[in-house]
């Protein structure tokens, strides 16, 4: 019945439109029509106007030689050039253009048959294969050992294997320690309540075998760990300057020190804060330091001069598995 | 001029169909939205600049003695590398904005990416279809923390060869291969040879900025494949998605943040002194200084490593584990592999494996939330602690007595946190539940009113 009505209304419409022109069809908007805001493209056309003018003030901050503080008007006139151009893009996205808010599908989840039509691709081209898995098994061997083969070069990188360098320091009997210039370090030197940083004489500065922190004590103060005896001339010890810790330099001397508090003079390193004492053989008193720090014997030459006794206690620097805290060489 | 610019563009690239469906993909609205895409333009920003600091720095440890320009380091024995950076701040004109812009890039860009990464997990974007994009998204962070510490470390001043110093004991203290391992790297035992110069260089420059723009590249197509998640709300279902649209709506918009965040970037850059290396000076093995911290992003890392006990795991004289490994290692595999094993988890224990366009708030997964919220709280703590020497010499509080202070805290508090969030987004559920049920029964009740007269 419904559908009659409609049928009659159409046929209606028809006969009546007969031989009259068609009214043009409005082109159908893709983008909403808004209205025009002449303030806002006032306002819009203004801070572009403000963006040049901070860009050319960058280049000309940059062209006048003699300016003071230049950095900081290089990027004062730079950030507010992007400030500026933010504050246009800004306005131009609230008030010049179209604010739409559409409405999309999401994405389809999954494509069954898609995924059938792969799998049965895949299975269906090795239709002729007849050992399937050995040849995967093949496959996958070949692979393995051709990519062992290409990493194999990045060995090259270091002596991977060669765990000697980490035991060498370039201290022996009798090398003479030295200071930041070179000179010969003397017992008469060495003062308490301070410490001092020596190098071994004629090694390389960079090596972290090499430079020491050397402290004067009290003999009263003393008391090296057992068959240490006659490693501290004159109450001077010296202890290899590389914290045991994670490897940073041991640069903090605490002397004078607080004594209802910390009553001993202590060696700190400030990355991570270990603390060693050095009356006692370095022994860790805080901090995440796993061992003390390796001691240096020395020993008082005929000119006065410090001389190492021997090599280092332990392995100077931090630890690695498999490492014996032995004497290095 | 339009007609002429699409028909040239269509008809050499038969892209129009594809522009045409790009200009109107639809980009759902909310503020937490925009952490990544600031993440993105910090890149943006950080690609620019480094470009512009390699045309000056010189990545060579030959030793050289300074008589430039920043009298106060005439006459320092030095390296090429670290004479060049020192240049590039006083010589070479902008070098030091664009440093400086740079180093703050790469602060804001960490910054970025964590609160994005915080987003995205506690609203459970990291869902399926997304948990892919999530998975890439968390490589490019830890892409982006190892990018930074190579950065600040190649300059060679006293703080950097501090760092690298640590990095090398962490590395040394992997267990069985530890050794062969920072040989490798460095070529030799610690500072190593000067090849280590120039692989940091290459990795810093060239390896891990074009890992990290693959996988954005990736993590944004990926995105745009499952288009952006939402928000619940009117119309806006697990089926559609509302938004507006790229092109008119979205593109001034999304501009206008760019140039905000570059505009930001380089306000810092040149007012805002960051990393002066002249004060800190060059590095020697035999030189420390007190006060020395990391970027930020690596502030849990020292936190961690100051807070482990003093210990070394020993066998008689035979060192296994060293005491580097428990902070510097095992700590951020713990955090990453938390963070990467997350989404597996949740979906083996809750048993949803269902797809997920809209947005959880995290009043509606109470233990995602809290087992999130009590994970962060963990690592901020252990940040914390990575400051506590400053905290000392401002306030005067014990150094000893915050780090047994933190010793326990980080214990403790995430459990608090875990127990109190839950009970927040319980309390927080049903306070909505009573809401609701008011509502209805207001409703119900207005509508017998209505109908009383009838009767």
């Amino acid at each position: 019945m419904k559908a009659l009505w409609r049928w009659i209304v159409a046929a209606i419409v028809l006969l009546l439109g007969r031989g009259r022109r068609p009214p043009r069809v409005e082109h159908e908007r893709l983008v909403p029509a808004g209205k025009p805001s002449p303030r806002a493209e006032f306002l819009v056309l203004g801070l572009f106007g403000a963006t040049a003018a901070c860009a050319i003030a960058f280049v000309v901050v940059y062209a006048i030689e003699s300016i003071p503080h230049q950095t900081q008007f290089l990027g004062l006139s730079l950030g507010l050039a992007f400030a500026f151009l933010a504050a246009a893009l800004i306005l131009i996205a609230h008030r010049l253009v179209v604010t739409e808010e559409l409405e999309e599908d999401y994405p389809v989840p999954a494509h069954p048959a898609e995924q059938e039509a792969l799998m049965e691709l895949v299975e269906e081209s090795g239709g002729r294969m007849t050992r399937k898995r050995l040849l995967i098994l093949g496959g996958g061997a070949a692979g393995a050992a051709l990519g062992a083969a290409l990493v194999t070069p990045a060995l090259s990188l270091g002596p991977a294997f060669e765990i000697a360098p980490f035991f060498r320091t370039p201290w022996r009997r009798g090398v003479r320690l030295v200071d930041e210039r070179g000179r010969p370090l003397h017992a008469s030197d060495i003062l308490e309540e301070t410490f001092y940083t020596a190098y071994a004489e004629g090694a390389d500065r960079e090596d972290i075998g090499s430079p020491l922190v050397v402290v004067r004590l009290r003999a009263a103060d003393l008391d090296l760990p057992a068959g240490r005896e006659g490693w501290a001339p004159r109450g001077i010890v010296a202890y290899s300057k590389i914290c045991t810790h994670a490897g940073c330099a041991v640069a903090l001397y605490r002397k004078p020190t607080f004594p209802p508090v910390e009553p001993r003079p202590a060696l700190v390193c400030p990355c991570h804060y270990s603390t060693f004492d050095p009356a006692r053989g370095a022994k860790v008193l805080y901090g995440p330091a796993g061992r003390p720090l390796p001691q240096l014997p020395l020993l008082v030459g005929p000119g006065g001069e410090l001389r190492a006794a021997g090599n280092f206690s332990g392995a100077v620097g931090p630890a690695w598995w498999g490492v014996r805290n032995r004497r290095p060489s | 001029m339009i007609r002429r610019t699409v028909r040239f563009l269509d008809e050499r690239t038969g892209s129009a169909p594809f522009l045409r469906k790009a200009l109107r993909y639809v980009f759902p609205d909310h503020w937490s939205f925009l952490l990544g895409e600031v993440a993105l333009y910090a890149f943006v920003v950080l690609v620019g600049t480094g470009i512009y600091l390699t045309l000056f720095f010189d990545p060579s440890t030959a030793t050289t003695y300074y008589h430039g320009e920043y009298r106060p380091l005439h006459g320092f024995q030095m390296t090429e590398a670290y004479r060049s950076v020192v240049d590039i701040s006083f010589k070479v004109k902008a070098g030091l904005l664009i440093r400086q812009t740079h180093h703050w890039a790469a602060d804001v860009f960490v910054v970025a990416i964590v609160l994005h990464l915080l987003r995205i997990f506690f609203t459970g974007a990291f869902r399926k279809p997304r948990d892919l994009t999530y998975y890439i998204g968390l490589s490019m962070l830890a892409f982006a923390l190892l990018e930074g510490y190579l950065g600040y470390s190649l300059a060679d001043d006293l703080l950097s060869g501090m760092g690298l110093a640590i990095g090398y004991s962490v590395l040394m203290s992997v267990p069985v291969v530890g050794a062969n391992l920072a040989e490798l790297v460095w070529g030799g035992p610690f500072p190593g040879t000067p090849a280590f110069w120039s692989r940091m260089y290459v990795a810093h420059v060239f390896l891990l900025p074009m890992l990290i723009a693959t996988l954005l590249g990736a993590h944004l197509l990926l995105v745009a494949a499952r288009h952006h998640t939402q928000f619940r709300g009117p119309r806006k279902t697990e089926r559609k998605v509302v938004g507006v649209p790229t092109f008119p709506g979205y593109a001034p918009r999304s501009l206008g943040l760019a140039s905000a965040v570059t505009a930001v970037l380089f306000l810092l850059g040149g007012l805002v002194q960051i990393n002066p290396i002249w004060l800190w000076g060059p590095y020697h093995v035999d030189q420390g200084t007190n006060g020395a911290q990391p970027d930020w992003y690596l502030g849990w890392l020292i936190g961690a490593l100051r807070l482990v006990p003093g210990f070394d795991v020993t066998i008689g004289s035979y060192t296994l584990v060293p005491n580097p490994f428990w902070g510097g290692a095992l700590l951020p595999l713990l955090v990453f592999g938390f963070l990467f094993l997350f989404p597996w988890a949740e979906r083996r224990l809750t048993g949803d494996r269902a797809f997920h366009n809209l947005l959880d708030r995290p009043r509606d997964a109470p233990w995602r939330t809290a087992i999130g919220a009590a994970v962060f709280t963990w690592a901020a703590l252990i940040f914390l602690a990575g400051s506590a020497d400053r905290v000392f010499v401002t306030f005067f509080v014990s150094y000893g007595w915050q780090i047994l202070f933190f010793r326990v805290a980080v214990w403790l508090v995430p459990v608090l946190v875990l127990v109190v969030t839950r009970r927040v987004c319980l309390e927080l559920q049903a306070s909505e539940r009573v809401e609701r049920e008011r509502k209805l029964a207001e409703e119900e009740a207005r509508r017998a009113a209505a109908l009383e007269p009838v009767r």
